[in-house]
């Protein structure tokens, strides 16, 4: 059985809280990693990637704090794909620094760490909601009593002996981002999750990202939907690759004096492009 | 360090493919099913005539199992890869080794299945002769099914889509085929092809077959055909390991 192999479960308990916990215990991490636990969850420095030849991000820098719900925005095609894959450690990037949680992005030490959802519901649909949790907390050493749990946080608590392809799309999305919840990860990059979700849901899902955020875990989530932006802590507003805004909502609309994100985002814009048409004259 | 594998992970692919398989029941008949329905008809073909029956059939049992699991395996991997389950299982602390391992193990098992179940139909039903022992026959085809998984999983690196993975039969498979020595005897052809059947490992298969059906007990031969099988299957298996890439553009 996984759990007995030795390997050090990702815990569902409650205190402590993450598998980094038990590891800053039981195993020694190199003594240059341990400092850096106190930078950001996330630091990007000069980041350029570049796919089907195209430049997709010019060169981007920014940071993601520790233990908030960052959102990622932008209209579609804007690079946040792509910048999230380049997080996870399965984007080819040209050049530039990408660090989660104190390591290069990718490191085999971070794998369970950190759990992702892609744009896309990656779960089998041939197999029923619990076994594929089944499958994927044997992958990721989560004990199997998480199972449970993470499929109540998504609200699929009748549906886990359904077959994923009989589900709807936005329940099948929740098998997806409950995969992502085993084992408690210490950060969650989450690819448009609550798209095409209902309302209630999408507003008890928000409110899981909170509670999760407030335990400790950081949260990077991704959207088009420009009204989800009054849901996070802090926005990074993605555009053509470019980061046009990095700032809390509260300061985005004050600084902009707009009246919503969708507006504040134009206004931004606009002001650059105000700016690039005088650079010439 | 993290292990490059570990069985757990290993194990957990296999027992997820298996139970996949276990749903599929059109898979499941083309992987039992159809071999026999083939060697059957073969039989029927030759209606009496017991010694070309007695030349084909060993032969087939060799590459059935070889060109099924290398179609099924390819285009499973491919749907891996389309429906985004891959890029996902590279983001958990999986090894590569451990997916590929896991698929062998999973289709390794169902070969099992495929053999004994085509080589009872052929020696017991149809009467085929074989003086050698009959399992030995049921180990060559499984170590043939599973050399064909791992070739079509080596290959399904390099197809972009499920259509692009089932073109690679021709051009993999097909070779395979008409230099065995299923059509001519492998010492008969012209020089070059010679060479060349010579390092296909589906020659070996069929040779190991027709080694069972005319010697009665285990020859060095046989070991050779043995081993060069196994042995692709594991180039096979590491190669594909190395070209299945965490990164991709
Ligand atoms: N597999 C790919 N190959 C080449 N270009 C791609 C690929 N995927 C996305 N792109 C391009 O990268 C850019 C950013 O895409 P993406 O990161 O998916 O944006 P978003 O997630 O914000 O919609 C787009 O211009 C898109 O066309
Ligand atoms: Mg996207």
């Amino acid at each position: 059985m996984t759990n007995n192999s030795g390997v050090t479960p990702r815990s569902a308990h409650v205190v402590p809280r993450h598998r980094a916990d038990h590891r800053a215990d039981s195993e020694q991490q190199s003594p240059v990693a341990r400092p850096l636990d106190a930078e950001a969850a996330v630091v990007v420095e000069r980041l350029h990637v570049a796919r089907g030849g195209r430049t997709v991000l010019p060169e981007l820098s920014f940071t993601v704090p520790r233990g908030q719900v960052t959102g990622l925005l932008g209209p579609s095609g804007g690079g946040k794909t792509t910048l999230m894959r380049a997080l996870v450690g399965v984007q080819r990037v040209t050049s530039g620094q990408v660090r989660v949680l104190g390591l290069p992005a990718g490191t085999p030490a971070l794998r369970s760490r950190v759990g992702y959802v892609t744009q896309s519901p990656s779960v089998y649909g041939d197999l029923t909601v619990a076994e594929n949790l089944r499958f994927f907390a044997r992958l990721l050493h989560a004990p199997f009593t998480d199972i449970e749990a993470v499929v109540g946080q998504v609200d699929l608590a009748g549906h886990a002996d359904d077959l994923v392809q009989r589900l709807s799309g936005g329940q099948r999305s929740r098998v997806s981002l409950a995969v992502a919840l085993l084992g408690r990860p210490e950060m969650l990059v989450l690819d448009e999750p609550t798209v095409g979700l209902d309302p209630v849901l999408r507003r008890d899902l928000w409110e899981m990202f909170h509670r999760l955020a407030d335990e400790g875990t950081t949260l990077l989530v991704s959207s088009h939907v420009m009204d989800e932006a009054t849901r996070c802590d802090r926005l990074l507003l993605l555009r053509e690759g470019e980061l046009v805004a990095d700032d809390s909502p509260g300061v985005l609309l004050d600084r902009t004096g707009a009246v919503d994100v969708e507006s504040a985002f134009l206004a931004v814009i606009d002001a650059r492009t105000d700016r690039r048409a005088e650079v010439p004259a | 360090m993290r292990a490059p594998m570990a069985p757990a992970a290993t194990l957990a692919v296999t027992t997820r493919v298996l139970n996949q398989l276990r749903r599929d029941h059109r898979t499941m008949a083309m992987l039992i099913v159809i071999p026999c329905v083939l060697l059957t008809l073969l039989w029927w073909m030759f209606d009496g005539d017991d010694q070309t029956f007695n030349r084909f059939g060993p032969p087939l049992l060799a590459m059935f199992p070889f060109i099924i699991m290398f179609l099924v395996t390819s285009v499973t991997t491919l749907r891996e890869r389309s429906s985004g389950t891959l890029e996902r299982l590279l983001t958990t602390p999986m090894g590569k080794a451990d997916l590929l391992a896991g698929y062998a193990l999973a289709f390794g098992a169902v070969a099992v299945l495929q053999a004994v179940v085509a080589v009872v139909l052929t020696v017991g039903l149809l009467g085929m002769d074989v003086r050698g022992p009959i399992w030995v026959l049921a180990v060559v085809a499984v170590l043939d099914a599973i050399l064909g998984s791992a070739l079509g999983l080596l290959v399904s690196a390099f197809a972009a889509t499920e259509f692009q993975a089932v073109q690679f039969m021709p051009a993999f498979v097909l070779p395979q085929v008409l230099l065995c020595g299923l059509f001519v005897p492998r010492e008969s052809l012209p020089d070059v092809l010679s060479v060349v059947s010579d390092v296909l490992p589906l020659s070996y298969a069929v040779d190991a077959m027709r080694e069972v059906q005319t010697e009665s007990s285990w020859t060095s031969g046989l070991s050779v055909d043995v081993g060069v099988i196994a042995g692709s299957g594991l180039v096979a298996l590491a190669l594909a390991s190395a070209t299945l890439r965490r990164r991709t553009a």
